[in-house]
């Protein structure tokens, strides 16, 4: 088959933005000086394009350009945030409180934290994917050092009330720390606005280059510290050693100045083209399901469960033209399905039949008016071929069958 | 993961997709796994009961693309033996047979569960009958 490859897949990774591309070029070769260079004009070169690329990633969320520490992307800056919190104020305290639908990056950290000797509470979400506001507060011990709530979930697409939170946090003197990777970029995020004191984000999933990332550190009221977290020559204020990507940076900055001035246009024809696909589907078919809060969500993601039809299978029916995630992972010996969703309290089996669109910049109408007609066509395909949907509709009350759990 | 050639075709073209009439005496069929655990599969038998051979096999499943491929191969290879040599198949066989990595090798040992379930009731049913 000849046919475009559709990418829906945007909250994996998004495509680099040509435009940052371009910008990123002349840092390879023509002007290949380390930042840290400081007797040379190379250094000056790569430094001077490092600190415009801090002010525009800076621009984006609204901070001092001071306040931006460059990082391998948000796994790093994710880890150097909890981590270096933990061991920064290990004096005041030694609980962290975050939630069970976070990324792994900040959970395992936070697995980590515990082994090594601090306490961790891991909330849960409401069935729409959100804290409870009032279980965080009551959370807060005279141990609580940190909070860390992602902005947005990466499956879901579910915002979590910043603001709040951070009026939380700020009642009881906590740190707040947010990856807000699937957010910078695409929704407006101020974190000095939201009471957020460290924000960790990444240049990949806003059309600028991998490897390359950012973590936000507030300098003043209150001017927070994290230890580092590799030794080495002491860059970027003393927090993160290591010679810096100098295109990957310059790559990130465009993409953040290009997401300044486009992201609101970006937001609004996405959230156009969501709703069409999932309205599509709706109308199309039987039995879906769309997972988490609907009105406190990225414009453009969607989560759908298409019930009685299983997530890896329906995807293998159209992955030569159409790339998606699935929360089934059907690879593991457990066969367990997503955290996130099953932290939302949705049945495995519903976990096991959902389906992750994620848009991004460069989708098309064509592509959606596509991507409806060959899933639509593929969960019939399976839907004939799947027992429990034909159980279903012989009225078959399928919690009430005795299966052979293997 | 890139699944096997004869994964895909099996997913592509499955053989033998449908429902037999299971009220039927000579119709054995096995339901095994569960929606929870993202796998159903559903194979059923008709057997000859003159000479002990199965003349049709149907399937149908809930399931990733190698469960799929790993019931559909299965309902091939049932046709025409006996229920002793169907009995005899071994999920190692399906492993073989579709090139199934390790992280998909419970698909076939649930299409091998199917199989004996589905003889299994088979089993049962006729002897009820002929008990009574």
């Amino acid at each position: 088959m000849s046919k475009k490859l559709i990418y829906l897949d945007n909250n994996s990774t998004t495509p680099t933005d040509p435009r940052a591309v371009e910008a990123m070029l002349p840092y390879f070769y023509e002007i290949p000086g380390n930042a840290a260079s400081r007797n040379h004009p190379f250094g000056w070169k790569a430094e001077e394009a490092v600190e415009y690329a801090r002010e525009q990633i800076a621009d984006l969320i609204n901070v001092d350009p001071k306040e931006i520490i460059f990082t391998s992307g948000a796994t790093e800056s994710d880890n150097l945030a909890i981590k270096g919190v933990f061991e920064m104020y290990s004096s005041k305290g030694n609980h962290i409180i975050t939630a069970k639908t976070e990324h792994k990056a900040v959970l395992d950290a936070c697995k980590k934290i515990e082994k090594a000797g601090g306490e961790v509470t891991y909330l849960d979400v409401q069935p729409d994917g959100l804290i409870n506001l009032q279980d965080l507060e009551n959370a807060i011990t005279d141990k609580t050092i940190l909070v860390s709530v992602m902005w947005a979930n990466n499956e879901t697409g579910v915002i979590q009330p910043m603001k709040e939170i951070g009026n939380i946090c700020n009642k009881h003197g906590v740190l707040l720390m947010s990856d807000a990777t699937q957010a910078v970029g695409k929704i407006p995020v101020d974190p000095k606005a939201a009471g957020v004191h460290l924000l960790a984000f990444t240049s990949h999933k806003m059309y600028g280059p991998k490897g390359v990332g950012a973590l936000f550190v507030n300098r003043k009221n209150p001017r927070v510290k994290v230890t580092a977290q590799m030794d080495g020559g002491g860059h970027e204020r003393g927090m993160r050693s290591g010679t810096l990507n100098v295109p990957g940076i310059v790559g990130f900055g465009k993409a953040a100045a290009i997401a300044k001035s486009e992201m609101n246009s970006d937001a609004e024809r996405l959230s156009k083209l969501r709703d069409k696909l999932e309205q599509a589907f709706m109308n199309n078919l039987e039995e879906v399901y769309i997972n988490g809060n609907t009105d406190h969500r990225m414009p453009h993601v969607t989560n759908i469960s298409f019930k009685h039809v299983e997530g890896e299978g329906l995807m293998m029916t159209f992955n030569q033209n159409i790339a998606v995630s699935s929360g089934s992972a059907c690879t593991s010996a457990s066969l367990e399905p997503s955290y996130v969703l099953v932290a939302l309290g949705l049945g495995d089996d519903l976990a096991h039949s959902s389906i992750r669109f994620s848009l991004g910049r460069f989708t098309t109408d064509e592509d959606i008016e596509e991507a409806i007609k060959l899933v639509t066509d593929g969960v019939n395909h399976m839907r004939n071929l799947s027992p429990i949907w034909e159980m279903y509709k012989e009225g078959i009350d399928l919690s009430t069958v005795e299966w052979a759990e293997h | 993961m890139a699944y096997s050639e004869k994964v895909l075709d099996h997913f592509k073209n499955p053989k033998n997709v449908g429902t037999l009439d299971k009220s039927k005496k000579n119709v054995g069929t096995g339901l095994v796994g569960a929606p929870e655990c993202g796998d159903v599969m559903r194979l059923q038998i008709e057997v000859d009961e003159t000479t002990n051979t199965i003349v049709d096999a149907k399937f149908k499943t809930f399931g990733c693309g190698s469960a799929i491929a790993s019931s559909s191969l299965a309902t091939e290879w049932l046709k025409g033996k006996t229920i002793d040599e169907a009995l005899a198949i071994d999920n190692m066989e399906i492993v073989e047979e579709l090139a199934l990595p390790p992280v998909k090798i419970h698909c076939s040992v649930l299409a091998e569960d199917a199989i004996k379930s589905a003889i299994a009731d088979y089993k049962q049913k006729n002897e009820e009958v002929s008990a009574s």
